[in-house]
């Protein structure tokens, strides 16, 4: 599997950016309802983060879905850690485990009023 | 079978759950009326005690690959032990609404 080289890079994106998520569209303008409902949750943290368009690139469309075993997106990253999709990041936006899990991983948080 | 019940079945016989819902959501997308190509299952078990909510989903994933390599398109899941199932107090998360965009399944 290292041999895909569109691993290199999603292995680079996740390690050199804190949180990335890999959605269909931008986080100005998801293109899709998971993907909308994923960017909100982080959004509501007011944490920093980097949206990655995979329909900009089948390769990595595919790719992502290879690269945690996961055959869906959205697909959102922790400090190089596959988190979870949409549901799991909306359950563990609601519970506060994803404020924590931030917390833990010294991600400022600066949420809206 | 409809896909709905082949679900039902399949999570029933493989994860002996003590709460089930397989929803069909596909009327909010943009498919034809009586599709099954949009579910949201709800599943709660002892069999998910101890584990993470990833490895849950990718269990769920792997029973229902021949669905999901076929018609369905999407499948949203809580996957819930008991004592979280009564500590949400039996409610679930709405699914959210499609965008139409993609066109794909993924």
């Amino acid at each position: 599997m290292d041999d895909n080289p569109v691993f290199t890079s999603i292995k680079e994106d996740v390690e050199s950016n804190d949180v990335v998520l890999f959605m269909k569209g931008t986080p100005v303008f998801p293109q899709c309802g998971f993907s909308a409902a994923t960017v909100q949750a982080l959004t509501l943290l007011g944490v920093k983060f980097k949206g990655i368009d995979v329909l900009q690139d089948p390769s990595l469309r595919d790719g992502i879905k290879q690269y945690s075993s996961w055959p869906t997106i959205p697909q959102l990253y922790v400090k190089g850690e596959f988190v979870g999709g949409c549901d799991i990041v909306r359950e563990m936006y609601e519970t506060g485990e994803l404020g924590e899990l931030l917390t833990s991983s010294g991600i400022a948080m600066e949420p809206a009023a | 079978m409809t896909i709905q019940e082949t679900i039902e079945q399949k999570i029933a016989t493989s994860l002996a759950p003590v709460h089930l819902e397989v929803i069909n959501e596909s009327h909010m997308h943009n498919v034809p009326p009586g599709s099954e190509s949009h579910f949201k299952v709800v599943i709660v078990t002892d069999t998910f005690d101890g584990v993470t909510r990833v490895r849950r989903q990718q269990q769920v994933n792997g029973i229902l690959a021949a669905e999901l390599q076929g018609g369905v398109h999407a499948l949203s899941m809580q996957t819930l032990t008991p004592q979280e199932w009564e500590a949400r107090g039996g409610s679930i998360i709405q699914s959210p609404a499609c965008l139409g965009g993609g066109g794909n399944k993924d």
